[in-house]
């Protein structure tokens, strides 16, 4: 299970929005153990594109130090589908760089957006549940 | 010289669990095949066969990416910080 605080989750979906209409990315950070998400890195795309996303490198750099400096890590990655469900694509599995990580989808294909938690392990997908905490 | 080597998570159980190891080398290349020397799990995982950088990590020196300096070229100095991230990368393809 992925746990949220209320502000990680609202800054995570306002950025996919605030993307569109290309693909948006960010990064979690907290507690490996809890697997609580208590930062959340908006980055750039430097793809660029509706399909694909690439997290800005050096972005990257700064929220793992910084993650770090405040005694968490980097616990996963977040990035929007513009149009199509949450759920990981080909693309998604095969690029999964960390098995520890959470890797979270937020469609934006509906009315509301849709976020979902995936582990990727070895190439295979299972998902887990996605709770937001008001702390 | 040596230099602080940071690694990323995937990377450390290859190192004995540590986050950051000291290699020596005068380029960012040469600091990496003395991680290589010392850790020869992480053979593969950093540089490739053919002696490139891995697409699938990003290599920094300080706080730049080298692939925006003279890539595994490098020039390390006295304190200089070589930091290996995996590649974050995907999409709705």
């Amino acid at each position: 299970m992925l746990r949220l605080t209320r502000p990680v989750y609202e800054r995570m979906v306002g950025h996919c929005l605030d993307g569109l209409p290309l693909e948006a990315c960010g990064l979690l950070g907290g507690e490996p153990s809890t697997a609580k998400a208590t930062l959340c890195y908006p980055t750039d795309n430097v793809a660029a594109s509706a399909r694909l996303y690439t997290v800005d490198p050096r972005q990257h750099l700064l929220a793992d130090r910084d993650a770090e400096a405040r005694g968490l890590e980097i616990i996963g990655v977040f990035h929007s589908h513009t149009h199509t469900e949450a759920f990981p694509s080909p693309t998604d599995v095969a690029q999964a760089p960390d098995p520890s990580w959470h890797y979270v989808v937020v469609s934006l294909r509906d009315l509301g957006p849709v976020t979902r938690s995936f582990l990727i392990v070895d190439g295979k997908v299972s998902e887990e549940p996605v709770v937001v905490e008001d702390r | 010289m040596p230099v602080e080597v940071r690694l990323p998570t995937v990377l450390r159980q290859h190192a004995g669990g540590q986050a950051s190891v000291q290699a020596n080398g005068g380029t960012v290349g040469e600091v990496l095949e003395d991680l290589v020397r010392q850790f020869p799990a992480t053979r593969g995982q950093v540089i490739t066969e053919d002696g490139t950088l891995h697409k699938f990590v990003n290599v920094y020196l300080n706080d730049d990416d080298v692939r925006y300096l003279d890539k595994l070229d490098t020039k390390v100095g006295d304190g200089s910080v070589v930091s290996i991230l995996p590649a974050v990368a995907g999409g709705a393809g």
